[in-house]
């Protein structure tokens, strides 16, 4: 049976991209605001869910050839640098450090190293919530 | 006197909840199930928006739109369920 799903597939390609930015925006909001890696990356995740919904397995593999597994990999290696970076200037694991920035478009912002920590939350709860989903997705029903 | 009012609108959405909720027990085919859970949805939106002005705090700004994501995207996966029987495919028409 062919399936017509013009009305899901334009809402998808829509939706996704307005759920991408609200999780980018939780992700960088949560060092002054509610957010954060966890929930950002729960975001993402359920983003790239309403792709895998809207269309099948087979095109998003082309659409986003990722391995997720080994992405629970990189943010774990991303947590742990910066959490050891902080001793290789004689201070104890995980402290972290602050600084006022010129940036040409934002003008001064505070970059501390608690951001790349959060990255590395964010890219392993992405990857380990998409993990879960596919791999009870891809079992022959 | 505000907050008085705002009571009552919190009064009237539970009581709209509860209508949903007896739709869900009740329900007489799966699609009923399913669109009562999505207006329960949307009546928790409007709750927490009621509950923000009582609370006199923007820090649940951020939930409004994330039940509004969750349950947009709970919606799809169960409308698939229903009509598929998968909710993701492995490939599209054969």
């Amino acid at each position: 049976m062919k399936s017509n799903d013009v009305m899901l597939h334009t809402l998808t390609r829509v939706v996704t991209f307005i759920i991408l930015a609200f999780s980018v925006y939780l992700f960088f909001a949560g060092h002054n605001n509610p957010g954060g890696g966890f929930i950002g990356g729960l975001m993402t995740a359920s983003a790239l869910l309403l792709m895998y919904l809207g269309f099948d397995m087979k095109s998003m593999k082309k659409a986003l050839p990722f391995n997720y597994t080994s992405m629970i990999a990189v943010g774990l290696l991303i947590a742990i640098a910066t959490g050891v970076s902080s001793m290789l200037f004689g201070y104890p694991f995980l402290t972290q450090f602050f600084e006022y920035y010129q940036i040409p478009i934002l003008g001064e912002t505070e970059l501390t190293t608690a951001l790349p920590f959060d990255l590395g939350v964010y890219l392993v709860v992405v990857a380990i919530a998409l993990t879960i989903i596919l791999t009870i997705a891809e079992d022959d029903a | 006197m505000f907050d008085i009012l705002l009571l009552i609108c919190l009064c009237l959405i539970a009581v709209s909840i509860l209508a949903c909720i007896y739709r869900i027990i009740k329900g007489t085919s799966m699609p009923d199930r399913v669109i009562a859970l999505d207006t329960i949805g949307i009546n928790l939106i409007a709750a927490i928006a009621i509950f923000s002005v009582l609370l006199h705090t923007r820090a649940f700004f951020e939930v409004i739109l994330l039940i509004g994501i969750l349950s947009f995207v709970g919606t799809i996966a169960f409308a698939r369920f229903i009509e598929r029987g998968v909710v993701i495919e492995r490939k599209r028409d054969q």
